[in-house]
């Protein structure tokens, strides 16, 4: 036989790659946790609002109310998990060296785990009596 | 496979550059912006709600440097990015849901995010203030 069968197909080499990597799992968490974002935002504002012009007191005794905290909590997480998607495909749309995008990706899940634990940790304190 | 000069010349795909600007393009860019401001802003939360767990003195501090000119104005872009970014996104769950892909509807959207998010970012900074 002069001209051998090749038995490997392009397939190898599109394994692993392009949008199979995670289908829409991405896309379907932007829209999930963007819309717990909305609804929360809303308690969010209305918070920071009544809050203007509080005294430290005022202030720990508001966030420190289990429900306050409760959906401060869900607000802080959602938006963190929204923005550490978001910034992500931000990465892979403009960070195309190699190396350079591997760093990125690993800088923005250090930045938004530390963001939200920090955030979660006061939260929590000041809701169990500092 | 693909040899070095083939993908060399490979079209790009089209950039911003090449295109005439529109609203439609523009608020999109804004949108991803919006989101990163609020991505840097986290950490201004974070410090904030750090600075009320750690005490009295420390959220003097902090709340210093947050009413101070400079502290006010990047709370307001902050806010203002917060109610920008969350109109923007309610016009992508509309599209998500099949509606308004039309020129004449789209252009509204945008028109209307970019108002609605600046007269709604003015009602907080005024409700903020009467609350001060």
């Amino acid at each position: 036989m002069s001209k051998s069968f090749r038995f490997q197909t392009s397939l190898k080499h599109a394994r692993g790659f392009g949008s199979g990597k995670s289908g829409t799992g991405h896309f379907w968490q932007q829209r999930v946790t963007g819309v717990a974002a909305l609804l929360l935002a809303l308690v969010y504002v209305v918070l920071l609002v009544k809050l203007q012009g509080d005294d430290y007191g005022a202030v720990i005794a508001t966030l420190g109310n289990p429900f306050v905290a409760v959906l401060m909590l869900a607000f802080l997480g959602v938006s963190v998990w929204h923005m550490k998607i978001g910034m992500q495909v931000i990465i892979e749309d403009y960070v195309n060296q190699p190396l350079l995008r591997v760093l990125a990706l690993m800088a923005n899940s250090f930045f938004s785990a530390l963001v939200g634990i920090a955030s979660a940790v006061a939260l929590i304190k000041i809701t169990f009596g500092a | 496979m693909a040899d070095a000069r083939l993908a060399a010349s490979r079209p790009l795909s089209p950039h911003l550059q090449v295109f005439r600007f529109i609203l439609t393009m523009a608020m999109s860019i804004v949108h991803r912006m919006t989101g990163g401001f609020l991505y840097v802003g986290t950490v201004f939360v974070a410090v904030w709600l750090v600075a009320a767990a750690s005490g009295p003195e420390w959220f003097a501090r902090v709340d210093g440097l947050y009413q101070s000119w400079l502290g006010r104005l990047i709370l307001l872009g902050l806010v203002w990015s917060l109610i920008h970014h969350a109109i923007g996104g309610v016009r992508h769950f509309i599209w998500d849901l099949g509606y308004g892909f039309d020129k004449k509807t789209a252009d509204r959207m945008a028109l209307f995010n970019l108002v609605a998010g600046l007269l709604l970012t003015g009602v907080v900074a005024v409700a903020a203030f009467i609350f001060a």
